[in-house]
């Protein structure tokens, strides 16, 4: 497991995601993505998702990869890279490999349409087969990459496209699916929630070194904000990101084996979740007087999930 | 490193079995499959070959055909031989991820044994699975008895992983008339096939990690274009390809294969173009025309893509009625071997009468009798000079004639 110290060092590391991408500015995927790449010394074999990342880093004749890179379709990352950890297997068993000094790590990067909707049954397929790769969901919370449509990961009363604010609707009618416990349920050796942060830079570097030194199917849940379509400014990015996990909206923990839980960061207080929700436009519509039971089954929500993740914590079960 | 199998000059095997045998001699790094009726045996077989170490890759069992396709393509990208079986529905669910695969242009091997499509629902063979990857970017080769599916498949590989070709091959083979259906079948020994087939050849490995390579780049106006018009072109210039490997294959097994395969078609006045199982039985039906007295001969691509169109209209320039039959439903046009072969006869300037004959879907019998029937209105066709029979008729169909003009 590569050891994470200070931010300048690891800053420094020799990009691998480079530059120049067609990313909107702001986006958090390239900051998460960056780090995530930097959390292994070992060689890289990634694939991804149709979607946001996919379409903005590899428009030929360019890629922004210097890591070995695929992407087939918009629901089967898990079981590209589950083809491509089979055939390393199979080559390290012929002893054929192509760089036998080289120890070579398998990710997958998909949106939270591409994870949560789409591609769900490939990468239970592929969480369930054991294949040793890490899984990262990219969830900024609808489709931004065909004009931000809703998804199973869309928090209730979100403003999209197809489930827009009107006369007669609030916006998003159910809660967000939780993936992060799904994926913990399917018995993966590690599981994980993270931002993009300057604050929780390390937390987020720590997890995917972890994750990708441990053997099996591992996963991380990032959250994305996303500046197009939660329509926030460019620059506040990763202070959404810290207002998410300070209201607990959106809270770091980690699961081993499947069951055992930890709280990776305990806000010192909980800020109220109008702090978050007011931030973003396409939540300014639940401000107005009769959509105000909205914010507050909002809050009902993430004090009762943040009361579970700690009772849960304590219990050690 | 795998066990050598044992192999007899002469075995039983129904086509899943011979498929399965030139997947294990072929020593593929990773089979990815989910089983489907009727081309389930061949990934049990495989399983089994694997538990009893007579196989040293990767079977990874997915959790559907859409995983299997994408997992094949992750593999092969990856850097190594590939291989897959399905029928049908499977295949159906497969079709985005067959475009990917070519697209990518990864030798990826797929043994696919046909089955209709629902609904309703139907087990049995027929080529609506096959016609539906027809624009899909891969070689598609026919056999028509266990043999044949034994031999095509050693050769899909040489094809799909030769430096002038590297695109995915089709092996289809019929259901349960060939995939269920014991035949003797006469193998190479283990060494022999995998010579013949040959080292892996690596182009672009992901695994070759000091020289990454991005794969399943986008696209748009500027360059799309550009690559599919590459892609069209490798299939198209891989005939005098699997000609070659076809010749080569003749050397160590004594069986030559060709492109478009004949039957007393050269003094033939009529011909019937057919591919699958139904072929062998229009065999028996050309000899019985032809003690009528009616001179009829048979064509079939082995080749359904790249469709060797030139081929076919040279082999059928001296005929003057030509009947095409079709094992899928055609679904308002013509069968796909009628427009394929109407096509090639019209660019070569030929003016054979063309019908389509539409049989055996869902795995509906079609007979000897059946197809001297169409012989027998075919040349109708060839004495008056004109058409003067159904332009699409359906053989062995319950209830009142049905025929289109």
């Amino acid at each position: 497991m590569k050891k994470i110290t200070n931010l300048k060092e690891f800053a420094c590391t020799p990009d691998r995601f480079q530059g120049g991408h067609r990313l909107c500015p702001g986006c958090a995927h390239s900051m998460i993505v960056r780090e995530v790449v930097n959390a292994t010394d070992d060689d890289l074999v990634i694939s991804t998702a149709t979607g946001c990342l996919e379409v903005c880093s590899a428009i030929y004749p360019y890629t922004s990869w210097d890591v070995s890179w695929i992407h087939i379709g918009f629901e089967n990352a898990a079981a590209a890279i589950s083809g491509a950890e089979a055939m390393y297997k199979a080559l390290s068993r012929k002893n054929k490999l192509y760089n036998e000094d080289r120890r070579v790590k398998f990710v997958a990067f998909g949106g939270d349409g591409g994870t949560y909707d789409i591609g769900f049954q490939s990468l239970s397929g592929a969480a369930e087969r054991g294949h040793d790769f890490l899984y990262v969901c990219l969830d900024n919370e609808n489709y931004a990459n065909t004009g931000g449509q809703r998804s199973s990961a869309t928090p209730i009363g979100a403003h999209t496209s197809t489930t827009p604010r009107g006369r007669v609707s609030y916006g998003e009618k159910q809660k967000k699916k939780d993936l992060t416990m799904i994926m913990a349920a399917h018995g993966c050796p590690y599981v994980a929630t993270a931002i993009p942060s300057t604050k929780h830079w390390k937390d987020l570097a720590t997890k995917a070194a972890k994750a990708i030194s441990t053997v099996g199917p591992t996963f991380i849940n990032a959250l994305s904000p996303c500046t197009t379509e939660w329509k926030f400014k460019p620059e506040e990015t990763t202070e959404i990101a810290d207002l998410a996990v300070e209201t607990c909206a959106f809270p770091l923990y980690e699961i081993e084996d499947g069951h055992k839980l930890t709280i990776t960061y305990r806000p010192k207080q909980k800020i109220p979740i109008e702090e978050y929700l007011g931030r973003q436009g396409r939540f300014a519509h639940l401000f107005k007087p009769e959509n105000k039971w909205i914010i507050e089954e909002w809050q009902k929500n993430v004090d009762e999930y943040w009361d579970y993740l700690q009772r849960r914590e304590e219990a050690g079960v | 490193m795998a066990e050598r199998y044992e192999l007899k000059n002469k075995e039983v095997w129904d086509g899943n079995m011979a498929a399965a045998h030139a997947l294990r001699q072929a020593q593929v790094d990773v089979v990815a499959a989910y089983p489907i009726t009727p081309s389930t045996p061949i990934v049990q077989n495989y399983a089994q070959f694997l538990a009893d170490g007579y196989v040293d890759g990767e079977f990874v069992m997915v959790e559907s055909e859409h995983s299997a396709m994408s997992a094949c393509v992750g593999a092969a990208a990856a850097g190594g031989r590939v291989a897959t079986a399905t029928s049908s529905q499977g295949y159906a669910l497969m079709v985005e991820v067959l475009y990917q695969a070519s697209g990518m242009r990864l030798p990826i091997v797929m043994t696919v044994v046909n089955r209709a499509l629902a609904s309703p629902l139907n087990i049995h063979g027929d080529h609506a699975d096959l016609y539906l990857g027809r624009d899909a970017g891969w070689i598609h080769l026919i056999a028509n008895n266990p043999q044949e599916a034994y031999d095509m498949t050693l050769c899909a590989f040489k094809i799909a992983e030769d430096e002038r070709v590297r695109l995915p091959v089709t092996t289809n083979q019929d259901g349960f008339l060939v995939s269920h259906t014991a035949q003797v079948v006469e193998p190479l020994q283990d060494e022999e096939a995998y010579n013949f087939i040959g080292e892996y050849k690596a182009l672009n490995p992901m695994l070759d990690t000091k020289n990454p390579v991005t794969y399943g780049a986008q696209t748009e106006e500027e360059w799309h274009f550009e690559h599919k018009a590459n892609q069209h072109k490798a299939l198209m210039e891989s005939t005098p390809v699997i000609e070659e490997i076809f010749n080569k294959f003749a050397d160590i097994s004594g069986r030559k294969y060709n492109i478009v395969e004949t039957y007393k078609l050269d003094d033939a006045d009529i011909a019937l173009v057919v591919m699958g199982s139904a072929y062998e039985t229009a065999m028996l039906a050309v000899d019985k025309a032809r003690e009528e007295g009616i001179k009829v001969g048979l064509l079939m691509p082995r080749v359904f893509r790249p469709f060797p169109y030139n081929q076919v209209a040279e082999k059928l320039k001296n005929v003057k009625a030509v009947a095409a039959l079709d094992r899928s439903a055609p679904m308002g046009a013509m069968g796909a071997l009628y427009n394929e072969v109407s096509g090639a006869l019209a660019a070569n300037g030929q003016s054979a009468i063309m019908t389509n004959y539409i049989y055996g879907l869902g795995g509906r019998d079609t007979t000897v009798e059946h197809i001297l029937e169409v012989i027998r209105e075919t040349n109708e066709n060839a004495k008056a000079g004109k058409r003067v029979t159904p332009l699409q008729g359906f053989i062995n169909l319950r209830g009142p004639k049905l025929s289109f003009n």
